[in-house]
């Protein structure tokens, strides 16, 4: 557990002394945002297609992050010394996807914030607790599938056009299962609060499924070449 | 150097003989259906080409789990689930290609986001990634090792997706032309028409995989040795011109 927050806290420091996430990847995700209202040029069809754009999003924006989380890894064979330094490599695993679920949370609340403001979404009392689930196991679910994808193409040529190719099909039913939940959290006409928490059950399983299968799968992929 | 033996003749041969039977009983012995006249006949290869995709995807998979365990036969085995893989691309392809024409005809429309065909397409999309990633050039034990694990991955994520897309689709409206496919009465000439198509389609796709994986046996080993050769002539090179400047 310790290494688990070690790895976690290395993140986040690098995070905080690089401001990749407050720099680059926020304006970024807000932009997208902006830009689908430009696109769509209209308020009832923001304001339906809000929850879905949000975590389209949260989506692209993750792909950067992964990137930037692995850049740091693969510089100077760094996660070579770093599997050697734990005593399982899924702690690796959940280290780097703990700190992956910080950022992405933060993004995600102001991402949701953005939706309230621009696209005038409501968040209503009773739903709140619904929202707030909704944010954090589909946060947790990017987290995983992101970091597995990330250590997947960590190293090779080409990278930045692989990760989405490969992480974004996986990525579809957490797509789908947040953005409806989300819409039933801001209040919807097709999905009401009781279908919202039928699609939290589906994420909940989408985070243990990938969670585990990355806690397996991470240390065939992170062994270096030798 | 040449991929074919005797063996994969005779299966050429058959794949050939039973290929032109189906496309003569397809478009001539057959009756068109009732209700769909003759785009019917679209089924007998879309049918087969779905077939060999998903057997192509479960022949990748399965490679790929032996890949992993079997670690002495690790290249082997990837490259099987590699030549696979391609394969049931091509073949996912071709079904699209033909369900949407069969859609256009039957349902007014190429596409419906009805569960099977959305599932289908992210299964499609999910093996291109899985194809772009063998194309990578890393040291072949490691990306042996990595495209196994993908496409392992790929496993678990094809039911996620499917689950979740029929919870999408039945929570905003109920499929309702769709499951049409039930609605063709196959009388028996139909029915072995469209046998003998998966029969066809099968061993067309043991064939295929058969000459590609070791069409990258070949390359395997032309790169190993395609090496030696340049070492050592660049060896006779130094050795003729050495004396001089």
């Amino acid at each position: 557990m310790n290494a688990i927050l070690a790895i976690a806290r290395k993140d986040l420091r690098i995070e905080w002394r690089t401001r990749t996430l407050l720099a680059r990847v926020i304006p970024f995700a807000l932009l997208v945002l902006v830009l689908f209202a430009v696109a769509l040029d209209s308020e009832p069809l923001l304001l339906r297609a809000a929850a879905g754009l949000v975590w389209l999003a949260m989506l692209f924006a993750a792909m950067l992050l992964v990137q930037r989380s692995f850049d740091v890894e693969t510089a100077d064979h760094a996660l070579d010394s770093l599997m050697s330094f734990v005593s399982s490599p899924s702690k690796v695993f959940f280290g780097k996807a703990l700190s992956m679920f910080v950022q992405l949370f933060a993004l995600a609340v102001v991402l949701l914030g953005a939706a309230v403001v621009l696209y005038g979404a409501r968040v209503d009392g009773d739903s709140v607790v619904l929202l707030v689930t909704v944010l954090i196991t589909a946060t947790i679910g990017l987290s995983v599938v992101g970091t597995l994808y990330g250590v997947v193409v960590a190293n090779m040529s080409g990278r930045d056009s692989l990760l989405p190719l490969l992480a974004l099909p996986v990525l579809a039913p957490l797509l789908i299962g947040a953005a409806r939940a989300t819409e039933a959290a801001l209040g919807s006409d097709t999905i009401d609060l009781a279908n919202g928490w039928a699609w939290v059950a589906l994420l909940v399983s989408y985070a243990v499924v990938f969670g585990s299968a990355g806690a397996v799968a991470f240390a065939p992929l992170a062994q270096s070449d030798s | 150097m040449k991929t074919g033996t005797t063996t994969t003749r005779v299966l050429g041969i058959f794949a050939l003989l039973i290929t032109t039977w189906v496309v003569v009983s397809a478009f001539f012995l057959t009756p068109a259906d009732v209700v769909q006249g003759d785009s019917v006949r679209i089924m007998y290869a879309h049918v087969p080409t779905a077939w060999i995709a998903y057997l192509a995807f479960v022949t990748t998979a399965v490679a790929s789990g032996l890949s992993l365990v079997r670690k002495h036969r690790t290249l082997g085995f990837d490259r099987v689930a590699g030549a696979s893989a391609e394969v049931g691309v091509l073949f996912m392809a071709m079904t699209l290609i033909t369900g949407s024409l069969w859609g256009r005809l039957t349902w007014g429309t190429f596409w419906q986001w009805d569960p099977r065909l959305t599932t289908t397409l992210f299964l499609f999309v999910t093996y291109v990634g899985y194809l772009a990633i063998r194309r990578v050039d890393v040291d072949p034990v490691r990306r042996a090792r990595r495209s196994s694990v993908i496409a392992l991955l790929a496993v678990l994520e094809i039911p996620l997706v499917h689950f979740s897309v029929v919870l999408w689709r039945s929570l905003h409206q109920e499929a309702s032309v769709l499951n049409t496919d039930g609605d063709v009465r196959l009388d028996d000439l139909m029915l072995f028409t469209l046998f003998s198509g998966v029969v066809a389609f099968t061993l067309i796709f043991v064939w295929l995989v058969v000459h590609r994986q070791r069409l990258a046996a070949m390359s395997d080993v032309e790169r190993l040795v395609g090496l030696d050769v340049a070492i050592t002539a660049r060896r006779a090179e130094s050795t003729v011109g050495g004396g001089g400047i």
